[in-house]
């Protein structure tokens, strides 16, 4: 029973501790030895031992006074980009080594709020920039899956590869991460784990290390289905500190992710096809849209003609926005310093020792795109593709109600196999960029297993504000593909 | 197409990030192949296209303009790498 217990849903572990089949202790207790089993996936920054004992303790006997919260004992995993008051705060990067914030993230605070107990900060590519978790400052996270007959490390895809690693390897229930172009659910497909991306403004940012203001969001990881739901409507909701928070209503996802999909119309674009896809991608989306079919759903070929415009277009915005945000690690206020003869040499001397080779990358690409004489060109024309890649959503969701498609071009690759070659690492959020630039909700369920032994998913695109439709039709894929049956979760 | 060095170097200064002599031509090759590729876009018609500024249709309103936030003073300085006093402390800027 007990090393069963580590493998468990949300839902299943609620029910467990209420009926006092086991105590959040134990079940902390259980997490941080698979967590110490399994040191070399790298997958947290900080391991919360001490503090989450002491919650557990706390949970249980809140549980036994009936005083329980939603996500009362129950363990979670928290990238290390969310501010955790009192608890180091790095982002991945040399240049918050040292950081302890004295505040909590909106996101976080809910999560205590209901009860969850925080019991690591997880890595992540350092500022959430990589598609590998291996421009972390702290080494790779590494997938727990392997390929058939090798025993090479694999990487658990980025940016919010610590996050995807621990919920697949059993080291938490669930964790939270973060979503600028596909950070949530390309790791989520590597690693064959449910991983969503809200609406844009769903959730609060406020107290996010900042990357892409205008397209990063946050959302859950989980192991099921149901369990993402849940977890969406507790931190979702609007934050007066967060003005592009959206103050609407937050429905019941998990009621709405079990009711009749019956009579829904989804749309597959074909812009998604190319031949330089994975056979078996494009078989695994096949049997996607029958699935669907078998459920009462009615499949329909639409188009998206700006798709291929969508990747360069986030190249110009999301390093345009991060190479501003970025310009307050500065070494005068927290983070990093190191000294310099004048202001301006200290500045450049920290940022230079402070920040990885992929995140100057960055810094230099967005300050380029920026800069005068350059403006109207790049970070403005990107801007308008913007607008265009939204209409074209727009468009097509007259005519359907959900969007699917593969989640990733292929499955997970070996470590160092892609960090020399930026584009080619780029290429890897081909599917999950276009639904970032646009504010739209997006999932990836992992629906079956490569050939060559490793997961894949299937991405589900939705309506702005209409995750309930989203989580209705992953539903269907999780029970179809059978996939976490296989794994007798 | 390498980015001219030229250019890299005054990325480098409005950055406030330093690049050696040594990085400078590999620096110069990665973000002349990313500019390539970017470059793409420009066969998108956008004339009569409006830019998309953020990442969501609300609509920003007014709040009430009151004070209810503040007297964090101890907290804001508790990251500083070297303070004096109630002052971020940083090296001398006026001669």
């Amino acid at each position: 029973m007990m090393s069963e217990l580590t493998r468990l849903t949300i839902s299943k572990i609620s029910k467990g501790l209420k009926e006092k089949k086991f105590s959040s202790f134990e079940l902390v207790s259980e997490y941080l030895n698979e967590i110490d089993k399994q040191k070399e996936l790298n997958s947290f920054i900080t391991i919360l031992e001490k503090s989450a004992l002491e919650s557990a303790k706390v949970s249980d006997k809140k549980i036994g006074n009936g005083q329980s919260g939603p996500l009362e004992g129950i363990p979670i995993g928290v990238k290390d980009l969310f501010c955790t008051e009192g608890i180091r705060t790095t982002a991945a990067s040399n240049i918050l080594n040292n950081f302890i914030p004295t505040y909590e993230s909106s996101v976080t605070s809910k999560l205590k709020d209901a009860g969850a107990i925080f019991i690591g900060k997880t890595n992540l590519d350092e500022f959430a920039m990589g598609s590998s978790n291996e421009t972390s400052f702290f080494g790779s996270a590494v997938n727990p899956w392997k390929l058939n007959n090798s025993d090479k490390p694999l990487v658990p895809g980025g940016s919010s590869g610590g996050s995807a690693v621990a919920v697949s390897a059993n080291l938490c229930t669930a964790s939270i991460g973060t979503d600028t172009g596909g950070s949530i659910r390309q790791p989520a497909a590597f690693c064959g784990i449910v991983g969503m991306k809200p609406t844009y403004g769903r959730c609060s940012r406020w107290g996010i290390v900042a990357f892409a203001s205008s397209l990063d969001q946050a959302g859950p990881m989980t192991r099921s289905v149901e369990d993402s739901a849940f977890l969406l409507s507790i931190i979702s909701g609007y934050d007066p500190k967060d003005s592009t928070s959206a103050n609407i209503e937050v429905p019941d996802f998990k009621s709405l992710a079990s009711s009749t999909a019956k009579g829904l119309r989804v749309g597959i674009p074909k812009e998604y096809f190319s031949d330089e896809l994975d056979s078996e991608v494009l078989n695994l989306w096949e049997k996607g849209k029958e699935w669907l079919k078998d459920s009462g759903i009615e499949i329909v070929e639409i188009s998206l003609p700006h798709t291929k415009y969508a990747l360069p277009a986030y190249y110009i915005i999301a390093p345009a926005e991060a190479s501003s945000n970025l310009s307050r690690y500065d070494g005068a206020r927290f983070g990093l310093r190191v000294d310099g003869n004048s202001l301006d040499e200290m500045y450049s001397n920290t940022r230079s020792e402070g920040f990885g080779k992929e995140v100057k990358r960055r810094i230099f690409l967005g300050t380029y795109a920026l800069s005068a004489g350059y403006y109207d060109a790049y970070y403005l024309k990107a801007q308008k593709v913007r607008q265009l890649i939204y209409n074209d959503f727009l468009d097509s969701f007259k005519n359907v109600d959900l969007i699917l498609t593969p989640t990733t071009p292929g499955t997970a690759f070996p470590l160092g196999d892609k960090i020399s070659d930026p584009i080619s690492m780029y290429l890897n959020d081909i599917f999950t960029v276009p639904a970032s630039l646009a504010g739209l909700p997006a999932i990836s369920v992992p629906c079956g297993l490569h050939s060559n032994g490793l997961p894949l998913g299937l991405q589900l695109i939705g309506r702005r504000w209409d995750e309930g439709t989203v989580f209705n039709c992953a539903n269907i894929l999780e029970n179809s593909s059978s996939f976490n049956k296989n794994l007798e979760l | 197409m390498a980015m001219k060095e030229e250019i890299v170097r005054k990325i480098a200064i409005l950055s406030r990030i330093n690049v050696s002599d040594d990085e400078l031509d590999n620096i110069s090759r990665e973000l002349g192949s990313i500019i390539d590729w970017i470059e793409l876009l420009k066969e998108v018609d956008t004339q009569s296209v409006e830019p998309m500024t953020g990442g969501t249709d609300i609509k920003s309103f007014k709040r009430e303009d009151i004070v209810n936030d503040g007297g964090y003073q101890e907290k804001i300085l508790k990251n500083a790498p070297s303070k004096n006093d109630n002052l971020f402390e940083v090296p001398k800027v006026v001669e």
